[in-house]
């Protein structure tokens, strides 16, 4: 690659607003450092497009180092791109040659309606963990001190793995069925993994499947491409605990 | 009485906020249901306000500007959070934190406040974990601590390199509960664009959509402002793209006085800049100081050899590396707090010896620590005759389960192997001590409004210590707001809801219409970015690690003219009707674009060297102490609270003078 840095070619999907039919654009952008982020690629980009005084490209992004779960894109038929372990944020153009096509796309899903452009509604998310997703203390300064309740290191650890989910959706934007499962089954595990969460483990289970089901995402259909697109290394592991918690759940849930 | 009244409760300070909680008016629960509260922020400040306000029964609106609660930066935090637990028996306790707290903000923070922190602390750790937060721990099953700058403990928990996120996790779990229940009622993708204000009161705020870009207005007993700090008025700082100063400066505009605002840590220990594209700036946390050592080469030539990459930094031999703070403050060596260790790496990178190709990057070496922990593992698993390269693969794998993330953070962006390699650092903008000037009710100047979290200027003095900011986070929301607002709501349980048709609501509604109009129809040439790089550069050289007079006398120059050109030739693409980035970014610019000349005004004002605010002026001569930063107590120990007149030039300075009770004011010494 020279210094310069690569010339490349951008087919990007834009799209006014959520009624409004969407389309693929192309675009130019030259001189790209292989040391920029994938979103400071976009950046360049924009700003070209402002200078020439076009509409930019809107897409979501907040804390740009992999943390807060708010960047998304479908880069090349991948949720966050090609490298493995990032998100898109954290994606760098190193892993892309000179003259080289990308496509961008917004992750897609039924419980993923598109806002503008490559920006997605992913309020489904949101609204499983309203069903379920905490542990049911107020708080008020009179909870038991913490070392009262140890927790073996295993344990903890293990939850703390599962807690790391960034709620970004990728593994819905990659599974053929849209599924949720990955998401959904990272909280159920944190909380099932603690003895703070197992007194209601039963309900939260069931609730947030089935709040999970209602928002339109789809079955697990068990071909494990969402742990390979997780940014988070969230692992398989989790909705095979899910399903046993489930399992354990329907079996005794009172009528 | 002088609007300055910081309200601390008499008597001893130990027992201060035990009497003020008993003597505090309550609202009684079948009123609560009656009384609107809107929290602006869904950080670990508003996110644990909003969810324990409900709990307690009070009709909540809570507002956050990403697409969930759960995205607040607050979510970045990596090292992990301060508590007074002693867990470890090293002599911890709750006038030991609040002690560390008030000199390591070079006092120049209220006293009560602190000591208030420091005795909620234990409680936050406390309700984490009954949440689920899962904390890193021990083989025995107790949590574990590491140690960070300025302090002699090991009291900071926390959960790998992403403690704020399990934190934020923790509150954002808390509110779904309250949301679920109808309790919370949550605005995704809003952004509160001003404070209404009805007979001196404040009564809700105006706040724009930011997918149909409509303005609506929400009426309610009180307001709290919990919207995060301003380090983004550098344009590169490691705050996320969003972090913005907005609703803190609408209301400052409305009444609310903004307090030391020149008072900004620059964090030592970040991923240097690579390009002119560079949008932000990463940190590596400052835990990583616990077993990294910090160095520049001490020769020039092995400087320009390893510029030139003919010199590798491993190839270096030991009397060959200048571990600069270890021989500048033996004491505390590479754990000094943030503003010592960053203004070091400034004054070895200003005198040539910075190690990447922009001459503004140090070492910071595992090198030790992997074989210090490589022995012991080896130790531990009983293989006595180790090999130098097992002793590396165990210490590695023990460098690997503290700072993995990190770690990996960093190779993703430079593109080298941290463990077999120094990290490259360099300091940058973090987080932002000043901001809205509160009592210790957490009330701003405005009646009914509170600001919490970094929004607010409370705690850190002139320089804040690691893992403070997510400990004083949770104890305004937690612990301090439940409680201090029922004292102001307890005599509003009569007012009925709020109208929102009334004429303080149309104007302020019009007034946010009509500014967006105005930047609409500007239809210039730059683009905001432009501008907002311009802002950051002058205030990076004139108003960043070292201020002087004239520096500071240009930059508020400078700042009003850029702020002329934007507001003739800025360009926002699109429609103000629809989702636009742009114009979200115009108008938290146009915002930074006040704050900034503010800002360097507060800083020439403050003729003194105290936290992270240095004045070249004033600096120790001779002695042991020579070179160092010079408070000068007798002239500056206030807090400056600036009220806005309609023009940063002419904001008027109000000074609550800081007493100092219970710690003896002394110069801040690590040497
Ligand atoms: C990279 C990094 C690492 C850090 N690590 C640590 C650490 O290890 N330990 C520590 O103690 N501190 C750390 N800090 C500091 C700490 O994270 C922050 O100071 C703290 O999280 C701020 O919390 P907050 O609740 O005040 O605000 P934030 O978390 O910044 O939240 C602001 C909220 O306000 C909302 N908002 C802002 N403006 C508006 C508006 N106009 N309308 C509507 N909503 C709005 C946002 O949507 C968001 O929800 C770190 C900071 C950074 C940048
Ligand atoms: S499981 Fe992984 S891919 Fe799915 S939302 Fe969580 S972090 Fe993203
Ligand atoms: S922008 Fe936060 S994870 Fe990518």
């Amino acid at each position: 690659m020279s210094e310069l840095g690569m010339n490349l070619t951008l087919k990007i999907w834009r799209q006014k607003d959520a009624k409004a039919k969407g389309k693929m654009e192309t675009y130019k952008v030259t001189e790209i450092s292989e040391h920029m982020s994938f979103l400071e690629m976009l950046d360049v980009l924009n700003e070209q497009l402002i200078n020439t005084g076009q509409e930019p490209v809107a897409f979501d992004h907040d804390c740009r180092e992999g943390i807060c779960g708010m960047c998304s894109l479908y880069i090349n038929g991948e949720a966050h791109g090609p490298d493995r372990g990032v998100t898109t944020c954290q994606l760098h153009m190193r892993m892309f040659y000179n003259n080289d096509t990308i496509y961008i796309e917004p992750f897609r899903a039924k419980a993923f309606p598109v806002v503008k452009d490559l920006i997605v509604d992913r309020s489904s998310f949101d609204r499983i963990q309203h069903a379920g997703g905490f542990i049911s203390v107020n708080t008020s300064g009179n909870t038991q001190d913490a070392n009262s309740l140890p927790i073996p290191k295993l344990d903890a650890d293990k939850a703390f793995d599962a807690a790391t989910c960034i709620g970004c959706g990728a593994c819905v934007a990659t599974c053929k069925n849209a599924s949720a499962m990955l998401y959904v089954s990272a909280k159920v595990s944190q909380f099932a993994l603690l003895p703070q969460g197992k007194i209601e483990a039963k309900d939260r289970v069931l609730n947030m499947v089935e709040q999970m089901d209602k928002e339109g995402f789809g079955n697990c259909t068990n071909t494990g491409a969402c742990e390979v697109e997780c940014p988070k290394g969230i692992s398989l592991e989790n909705i095979a605990r899910m399903n046993s918690e489930y399992l354990k759940a329907s079996l005794v849930r009172e009528k | 009485m002088s609007v300055l009244d910081s309200k601390t409760p008499k008597g001893p300070i130990k027992d201060q906020w035990t009497n003020h909680k008993n003597h505090i008016n309550v609202v009684n629960p079948a009123n609560k249901r009656s009384i609107d509260v809107i929290v602006v922020g869904t950080g670990l400040a508003g996110g644990a306000a909003a969810a324990s306000l409900a709990e307690m029964g009070y009709k909540v609106k809570a507002f956050c500007f990403q697409d969930s609660p759960r995205r607040a930066h607050s979510i970045a935090a990596q090292g992990g959070i301060n508590a007074a637990k002693n867990y470890q028996n090293d002599g911890d306790s709750t006038y030991r934190l609040f002690y560390d707290t008030v000199k390591g903000g070079d006092y120049r923070s209220r006293e009560s406040n602190v000591y208030r922190l420091a005795e909620v602390s234990a409680n936050i750790i406390d309700q984490c974990v009954a949440q689920g937060v899962p904390f890193a721990r021990e083989y025995g099953g107790l949590l574990d601590n590491r140690s960070f700058g300025g302090v002699l403990v090991s009291r900071t928990f926390y959960a790998k390199g992403q403690t704020g996120q399990q934190l934020l996790l923790g509150a954002y779990s808390a509110m779904n509960r309250q949301i679920g229940k109808g309790k919370i009622e949550m605005f995704n993708r809003h952004e509160m664009l001003d404070v209404v204000v009805v007979d001196g009161k404040a009564r809700g705020i105006i706040a724009r959509d930011l997918v149909t870009g409509k303005l609506e207005r929400h009426g309610a007993h009180a307001v709290v402002v919990a919207t995060g700090g301003y380090g983004n008025v550098f344009f590169l700082s490691t705050n996320a793209m969003g972090s913005n100063a907005t609703a803190a400066w609408k209301i400052h505009k409305k009444g609310a006085y903004f307090a030391n605002p020149c008072y900004t840590q620059i964090h030592p220990t970040c991923i240097p800049r690579s390009g002119d594209y560079q949008s932000k700036l990463t940190l590596m946390s400052e835990s990583l100081r616990n077993d990294g050592r910090i160095w520049v080469p001490k020769n020039i030539a092995d400087v320009e050899a390893i510029r030139a990459g003919k010199k590798s930094p491993t190839e270096l031999s030991e009397d060959e590396r200048d571990y600069y703070l270890e021989r500048r403050y033996p004491a505390f060596g590479n754990l000094v707090p943030r503003d010592v260790a960053s203004r070091a790496a400034k004054e070895r990178c200003d005198a040539g010896y910075g190690v990447n190709k922009t001459g503004e990057a140090v070492y910071l070496d595992f090198k030790s620590a992997i074989e210090r922990y490589g022995k012991e593992a080896a130790t531990v698993h009983g293989e006595k005759n180790a090999s130098h390269e097992r002793i590396i693969e165990l210490g590695a794998a023990v460098i690997k389960s503290k700072y993995g993330n990190l770690f990996q953070m960093y190779e993703k962006i430079v593109d080298q192997n941290p463990y077999k390699t120094p990290m490259m650092i360099y300091p940058a903008v973090h987080y932002t001590m000043g901001g809205i000037w509160v009592d210790y009710n957490l009330m701003t100047t405005i009646p009914g409004c509170y600001a919490a979290g970094e929004a607010n200027f409370s705690d850190h003095g002139a320089n804040r210590l690691g893992a403070s900011a997510l400990m004083q986070g949770l104890a305004d929301g937690y612990f301090v707001l439940p409680y201090t607002m029922g004292d102001y709501l307890a005599d509003e349980i009569r007012t009925g809801p709020i109208a929102t048709d009334s004429k303080e609501f149309d104007e302020a509604e019009k007034n946010v219409s009509g500014t967006i109009e105005r930047l609409m129809n500007i239809k210039g040439t730059k683009s905001v970015d432009h501008f907002h790089k311009e802002l950051g550069k002058v205030m990076w050289n004139n108003v960043g690690m070292a201020r002087n007079a004239k520096g500071l006398e240009e930059a508020q120059e400078q700042i009003r003219k850029i702020r002329e050109e934007f507001w003739k030739d800025v360009r926002i693409p699109g429609d103000m009707n629809e989702l636009n980035t742009e114009l979200e970014k115009a108008i938290r610019v146009a915002d930074f674009l006040e704050l900034g000349e503010l800002f360097a005004k507060d800083a020439l004002h403050r003729n003194e060297s105290c936290g992270g605010h240095f004045r070249e002026e004033s600096v120790e001569v001779g002695g042991e102490q020579s070179g160092e930063a010079k408070r000068d107590d007798e002239n500056f120990k206030y807090v400056a609270a600036w009220e806005w007149t309609g023009d940063p030039k002419t904001s008027v300075l109000h000074k609550e003078e800081l007493e100092f009770n219970d710690i003896e004011l002394k110069q801040r010494s690590y040497k």
